[in-house]
């Protein structure tokens, strides 16, 4: 690791000495860093533009809240069993999604994921409907209780973001994430230098579900509760918003985006409760106005200029 | 080492390629004109896979190739270059000829999760070779330049690069010196020439006579995709039928 990105850890440790009463809203930021990390892999290094990346979000947090529910709340086995049974949907579905690009690709995860969440809203037997899952049960995380302040919470979503956030440093770094990038660049030339690009594109979309998966399991465990929010379109479009605002294709994109755009809206609502959203969006605006490459990409453009 | 038999495509009922025997034995510079339209690309295409044959057959080192992907005939030992240039344009030079050993590379996802002996060694050797190639081709000062950001001519050589990079046992160019100057198209013979004493069989598509003249052992000629003839350049030369192909019949 470069001196940068230790340093940039480290500070992630700050939030417990510098703003104990803000942990909640940190380990929210984690988790949908993680969230935005996974739609990294598949967006910014495959080039697999997605508008339904919640679809696997959700249905990671549905699985870590019906184990709960009906058999453990040990929440490390529920939060890989949970990863596993999204990267199992995303392994099922990349069959047609890789298929497509452009436009089709929009519609095609548009449609996947509204098609999830609507199940789960008629599925209310098992999902709870509307009112949301009741009855999620926590047990303690390696004897430390989730407790109001969110410090276990805040703890347990920072390890797990720092964990898979190396393992998605590794594929990237790795010969399939250089191929990937290839995908992205000319998809079509690939296979004549003796790269499968839908074999590939599969494998990684798996990896990204898994990873949003893990995600979801993350909201659930660290909320106790599951609502059919987590299926819903306004988090597909919020992870690729702040995706775009951090900068996609760099790894750290989606975390900074998510501490912004996270951090914004708080601040927002507490400053002007009722036309927030107007900020957000002015926001965002000037954002891709100004750093059409995201922040990170704006930061990038400015420190090679210094060079 | 590659040979078609019959071999026939047709997009509806237009025939662009009729009955195209071929016999390239290893070692050999081939080189395969034609006027514009002849069919030269579409038999490319036929051999790597892009575009399978509507009938006839494909065979390398005894590899029956006929309808096999594109990304196995890679592995099988068959590269190429294409008419349009087509880099990974947004990465390095180094990263595209990097990519470009990928179909030889055995190192699995999980190695690269753990990094195992086996990754760590591969990456070196990958690396390696691939600042070795931009050598080979005369662009390593470009290593670390985005493709994009490259002459034209470096391109060029940068496509040979990464095609090199497969390993392959027969690299198909695809007019590699279009758009060259007459420099740069001397140049190109000389690497053409390195290439095939490093083992390799090279068959290209060309349409300058003094590239075809200077690199070729022999010519296969196609016009209306039919093959009219074969030969050495002396013969083909004096060929009737090509003449007649490119001048017209006269009057």
């Amino acid at each position: 690791m470069r001196p940068l990105e230790i340093a940039f850890w480290a500070a992630t440790l700050l939030p417990f000495v510098v703003a104990p009463s803000y942990l909640a809203l940190a380990s929210q930021v984690a988790i949908t860093a993680l969230f935005a990390l996974s739609l990294d892999l598949i967006l910014g290094y495959a080039g697999i533009v997605s508008l339904g990346h919640a679809a696997y979000f959700g249905f990671g947090a549905y699985t870590a809240g019906l184990l709960s529910k009906h058999y453990f709340g040990e929440p490390l086995t529920g939060l890989v069993l949970a990863a596993i049974a999204a990267g199992l949907l995303g392994y099922v579905t990349s069959h047609v999604i890789v298929r497509f690009r452009h436009l089709a690709l929009i519609m095609l995860t548009l449609g996947l994921g509204l098609l999830l969440a609507e199940a789960a809203n008629s599925a209310s037997w098992l999902t709870g409907g509307a009112d949301g899952l009741q009855g999620v049960k926590i047990a303690p995380l390696l004897g430390f209780k989730f407790d109001l302040y969110g410090r276990t919470a805040y703890a347990y979503s920072l390890a797990m973001l720092f964990l898979l956030f190396l393992v998605a440093r590794r594929i990237i770094h790795s010969p399939f994430g250089l191929a990937l990038r290839g995908i992205r660049e000319n998809a079509t030339r690939m296979p004549a230098i003796g790269a499968p690009s839908l074999a590939h594109l599969r494998k990684v979309y798996t990896i990204a579900a898994t990873l949003a998966g893990a995600a979801g399991a993350l909201l659930t465990q660290t909320t106790s509760t599951v609502s059919l929010e987590v299926l819903s379109f306004a988090r597909s479009a919020d992870v690729l918003v702040i995706l775009i605002l951090g900068g996609a294709g760099r790894l750290y994109g989606g975390i900074v985006g998510a501490i912004i755009y996270l951090v914004a809206r708080d601040q927002f609502a507490s400053m002007n409760p009722q036309y927030w959203y107007f900020w957000v969006g002015l926001l965002l605006v000037a954002v891709v106005l100004l750093l059409p490459n995201g922040i990170l990409g704006g930061l990038s453009a400015l420190y090679k200029r210094a060079e | 080492m590659l040979s078609t038999k019959g071999l026939n495509k047709r997009f509806g009922s237009l025939v662009v390629a009729q009955d195209i025997a071929l016999e390239l034995p290893p070692g050999v510079r081939y080189a395969l004109i034609g006027p514009n339209g002849a069919g030269k690309t579409t038999l490319f295409n036929g051999i790597t896979g892009i575009f399978p044959p509507t009938t006839g057959r494909v065979i390398f080192q005894d590899h029956e190739i006929t309808g096999a992907k594109p990304h196995q005939v890679a592995t099988l030992g068959i590269a190429r270059t294409f008419q349009n240039i087509r880099l990974f344009e947004y990465m390095s030079a180094l990263d595209n000829v990097r990519l470009g050993q990928h179909c030889r590379m055995h190192a699995k996802l999980w190695d690269s999760l753990f990094k195992t002996p086996l990754e760590r060694r591969e990456e070196r050797r990958v690396t390696d070779n691939a600042i070795e190639l931009l050598k080979f081709v005369g662009i390593e000062r470009y290593t670390h330049t985005y493709a994009r950001n490259l002459p034209y001519g470096s391109q060029r050589r940068l496509e040979i690069a990464r095609a090199l990079a497969t390993n392959p046992a027969l690299l198909l160019l695809d007019e590699p010196a279009a758009g060259f100057t007459p420099q740069e198209k001397v140049e190109l013979m000389g690497l053409v020439h390195k290439i095939v004493d490093n083992g390799v069989t090279v068959f290209l598509i060309e349409h300058d006579m003094k590239v075809v003249m200077g690199v070729s052992r022999r010519i296969v000629v196609l016009d209306h995709g039919e093959k009219i003839a074969e030969g050495t350049p002396e013969q083909v030369r004096n060929d009737q039928r090509v003449i007649e192909a490119y001048l017209g019949k006269q009057h």
